[in-house]
């Protein structure tokens, strides 16, 4: 067994507020056998059971001598497999991978198109937050590596995000991952490629070359895990740079299918503050805006950071709309509705969409080519938007999928 | 004597006592079955005589009080919860009692609560016996672990209500510490710098102990208006400087919810009611005090007021939410039980549609009829249920007494019960085998609500029916657990002993349950 510098190490969390989490503490030693010491939350229900999953974990990586301390609040298994895991690996170098079995129906793929109107960022480092994140519908979630896991997190947190992409079921969201900044956030690959993510965030993007150089490693670990489902790329643009860039990136590679702005930075970067009219990144937004649908992908708008104030979330989310954004990211579940109320058509657009159908219906069934409302012409994209309109609030329970025949 | 004796196995298939702390018990025969016959208990005739002309009942301090009440050994001590966590009466009342060397006292709260874990020492010492009401926090776990020299005994607010009236518990000396009050006895909470709202806890009492003293710090003039202890009932009047700690008295479960996690329950809920077509105009509801039932209520008057209707009543818990819908009128009735928050106060004082009501007028069971069943819908928590939809409120699932039954099991009398819980709470499932402690029969527990999905009884294929359709996750109960069990694993079983530490009784006086003794 080859070791590292490092002769004890802590993972996990513990402390005022921390639930469903462990802290590990785990030392190795010369002799004495494994020593392990479980202090649990719900030592009534599962102290044997996590007793077992510790011991065949520790066996697993041929640890025979160690002292093993558990401050648990209430963690399930994959969180506590992570956290043993991770704290290993700060001892020991090893390959091997100890991972709980993938849900059957974490096995899912999504399309280029897509609703994205909500992500839900989640830390990648607390696990409380991720056990009942899909149980909120948000569009996708994701589980954050990048600035909400404080850098000596880094480490734990990417098996973590493992583990959780694996054993955590986010019902039918989207997995998404925000990895690193790159080149680090290559290394992030190797945990989430190989798990089912659907899309990845790449955040401070700059230069469609970054782009490249994660799709090739993306490439590479598809072909070594033997992966033919797609995984998308959301790049976010938080820097002036970016959004002088934003078409390039935009256009950069075929797997990319929506492209977010990050405020907070891109502020930080031009000197000046965030306000909630946000003039100051009107321009930055517009051009990102219009990179996106140049490229045909989605413009992603950035989160709404008060979460108390959900009828300034509503200014927002009408304000992004019509810029032109087709989301934003939330920060908080209760985000999630009123950014799906909001960005989805509202009732003049759904009756307006309406009436374009129904002239189209009728001009086709009349064998008209020209499809006409009053007197006015009606051109294919308005068909096609109004039609994209209909499924959008069909969709989203807006408008009963039989509308045709409730008129 | 035994703490109890002569065990049967009840109609839910419990093991009970059938004699508790000497008392001969009836064990539970299923709901609605159990029938008492005989008359009330009545007190001892008073004569005005033995009381003074001018009406002027008063004494200098609570221990003259007690001794002139006769306070000796063995004797049975009533108190309430209008103060809830700010209450500082009931520790004096024994603080007095060991002072003077008295014993095996019990102590008959209509509910306890964690400031008054203190009185520990008193049931360490003997001062106090054992304790027939609800065992909270420290003093249930004090209970759990078989420490009491007599038998727990814990009932709801009606039944409470029905073992005073029906002469099975006899209050010798009934404290009801008042926040307003003359000095022939005519007591208020709704006013004066301790008010509660209501004293409804304390009717009982009033009306079938043997003695009753009222304490307040705040005497006035004769009258006391409004009287909602009557001053005819009460032998002496105790002035004392504070009569309970205000700030204390207002409870913290009475805020709404911030957890997106119990706002969605609270939404799935209400969606749940409105689907099934319990909310209409005229409709009546109870929600209970906790942030999840509270928020209901909003969203409750977000539908009415959306569609232009309103609700007949509502049973409190009154706190400031409905008192705003009924300040905007969304709401015609609040029929008061209990007061949560100084928004109820000063709405019990203020406006014609916030009445006051007892234990007697909700949920005495062995009354001609109560407004317990007559509610359209009551959200209520729970601590486990099981996949036969008994429902558990006392225990946590590792069998320490934590909770008191409060009025929980009158409650689940309405049309239509429905608890919304999450599947599990810090990895412990909450969907069961068996709940460790029957409280609740599946038979009146209709649907539980899951933030993973919702599981209808199958006794109510009204409801099944209407629900056929919905768009919300409709699930099985079993299907419920198994999802818990997936994320959770399966819990292991707590090692409880035989032997028993407390019984549950059901609300017509039966024991439904035993509580056993924690092993440490």
């Amino acid at each position: 067994m080859e070791f590292n510098a490092v002769k004890i190490a802590n993972t996990g969390n513990k402390g005022k507020g921390i639930r469903s989490d462990c802290f590990v503490t785990l030392e190795l030693t010369d002799a004495g056998g494994l020593q392990i010491e479980i202090q649990s939350k719900v030592a009534v229900f599962f102290g044997d059971a996590i007793k077992k999953l510790t011991s065949s974990i520790l066996e697993f990586f041929g640890i025979q001598n160690a002292k093993l301390l558990i401050e648990d609040t209430g963690a399930i298994d994959c969180v506590i497999m992570a956290r043993i895991e991770a704290a290993i690996k700060m001892l020991i170098k090893t390959d091997k991978e100890y991972l709980p079995a993938m849900y059957a129906e974490n096995i899912y793929s999504t399309t280029k198109e897509k609703n994205r109107f909500s992500r839900l960022y989640l830390p990648g480092n607390s696990p409380s937050l991720m056990l009942n994140a899909g149980i909120h519908k948000p569009n996708g979630i994701i589980l954050d590596l990048e600035d909400a896991v404080a850098v000596d997190k880094k480490f734990e947190a990417r098996f973590l995000v493992r583990n959780a992409l694996r054993a955590i079921d986010f019902y039918g969201a989207e997995r998404m991952v925000r990895i690193n900044q790159i080149p680090k956030g290559l290394e992030d690959l190797d945990y989430i490629v190989p798990n089912n993510v659907n899309l990845i965030l790449v955040p401070k993007c700059e230069e469609a070359e970054q782009i490249h150089t994660l799709n090739n490693r993306i490439d590479e670990l598809k072909k070594q895990n033997n992966i033919s489902s797609e995984i998308w790329l959301m790049p976010i643009i938080e820097s002036a740079k970016g959004v002088m860039n934003a078409y390039q990136i935009a256009l950069s590679a075929s797997n990319i299918v929506a492209m977010a702005i990050g405020l907070e930075d891109y502020t930080a970067d031009l000197g000046c503050k965030r306000t909630n009219e946000a003039s100051e990144s009107f321009f930055a937004r517009s051009v990102l805006v219009n990179a996106c649908r140049a490229a045909g992908i989605q413009p992603i708008d950035s989160v709404f950071s008060d979460i108390a104030d959900m009828e300034a979330l509503k200014e927002n989310v009408l304000k992004s709309k019509a810029l032109g954004f087709d989301g934003m990211g939330c920060i908080h579940p209760r985000q999630i509705k009123v950014i799906h109320e909001f960005f989805a058509p509202d009732i003049t657009e759904i009756e307006k969409a309406k009436r374009i159908v129904l002239a189209f219906d009728e001009a086709t069934a009349m064998g008209l080519g020209v499809v006409s409302l009053g007197t006015k012409m009606i051109d294919p994209p308005v068909v096609k938007r109004a039609v994209k309109t209909i499924d959008l609030a069909i969709n989203m329970g807006k408008l009963h999928k039989d509308w045709r025949n409730e008129i | 004597m035994k703490k109890y004796d002569k065990l049967v196995r009840n109609a839910a298939g419990r093991i009970v006592p059938t004699e508790v702390n000497g008392v001969s018990q009836q064990p539970y025969m299923g709901v609605g079955k159990y029938k008492a016959v005989g008359r009330k208990y009545a007190p001892l005739i008073a004569s005005c005589s033995d009381y003074p002309d001018d009406g002027n009942k008063t004494l200098p301090t609570l221990k003259d009080a007690l001794i002139k009440s006769g306070l000796r050994d063995g004797m049975v001590i009533s108190t309430h919860h209008h103060f809830r966590n700010g209450d500082i009466i009931a520790i004096q009342i024994f603080d007095i009692a060991s002072e003077m060397g008295i014993k095996n006292l019990v102590w008959v709260p209509s509910a306890s609560f964690e400031c008054q874990s203190v009185l520990i020492k008193y049931l360490e010492d003997g001062t106090i016996h054992h304790i027939e009401g609800s065992m909270n926090g420290a003093l249930g776990r004090f209970t759990s672990e078989g420490k009491m020299n007599g038998l727990g005994v814990l009932r709801s607010h009606g039944g409470r209500y029905q073992s005073i009236q029906d002469g099975e518990v006899v209050i010798d000396i009934a404290v009801i510490a008042a926040p307003t009050a003359d000095a022939f006895g005519n007591a208020t909470g709704d006013r004066g710098s301790a008010a509660c709202g209501l004293l409804g806890f304390a009717l009982a009492d009033s009306q079938y102990a043997n003695k009753v003293i009222v304490v307040t710090d705040n005497l006035v003039p004769f009258p006391c208006i409004p009287w909602q202890i009557q001053g005819n009932y009460v032998d002496h009047v105790v002035v004392v400087d504070k009569v309970g700690i205000p700030e204390k008295i207002v409870s913290g479960t009475t805020e709404v919810t911030k957890s997106p996690d119990r706002l969605l329950l609270a939404e799935m809920t209400a969606q749940f009611c409105d689907e099934a077509g319990i909310i209409r105009d005229g409709f009546s509801f109870q929600a209970g005090a906790g942030g999840t039932a509270l928020s209901i209520g909003i969203y409750f008057a977000e539908i009415l007021r959306e569609r232009g209707m309103k609700a007949r009543w509502a049973r409190g818990g009154s706190n400031k939410y409905l008192v705003n819908m009924l300040e905007e009128g969304l709401l015609e009735y609040i029929l008061d039980g209990q007061t949560f928050d100084l928004e109820g106060v000063r709405s019990m004082r203020e406006n014609e549609g916030h009445v006051n009501s007892s234990p007697f007028t909700s949920y005495n069971y062995h009354g001609k009829g109560n407004f317990s069943s007559m509610v359209d819908v009551v959200i209520l928590g729970a601590t486990e249920i099981d996949v036969n939809f008994n429902g558990n409120v006392v225990t946590h699932s590792d069998g320490y007494l934590l909770h008191g039954i409060g009025g929980w099991q009158n409650c689940l009398h309405a049309k239509c019960t429905i608890i919304p819980i999450p599947l599990f709470r810090d990895r412990i499932p909450v969907i069961v085998d068996e709940v460790t402690t029957l409280c609740g029969p599946g038979d009146l527990i209709d649907v539980i609500v899951t933030e993973r999905g919702i599981a209808i009884n199958p006794k109510r294929t009204d409801l099944i029916e209407k629900m056929k359709n919905s768009d919300l996750p409709i699930k099985t109960i079993e299907e419920l657990k198994a999802e818990g069990e997936r994320i959770c694993g399966k819990a292991a079983k707590p090692k409880l002993s035989d032997e028993i530490v407390a019984i549950v009784k059901w609300v017509d006086g039966t024991v439904l349950d035993a509580i056993r003794k924690v092993e440490k």
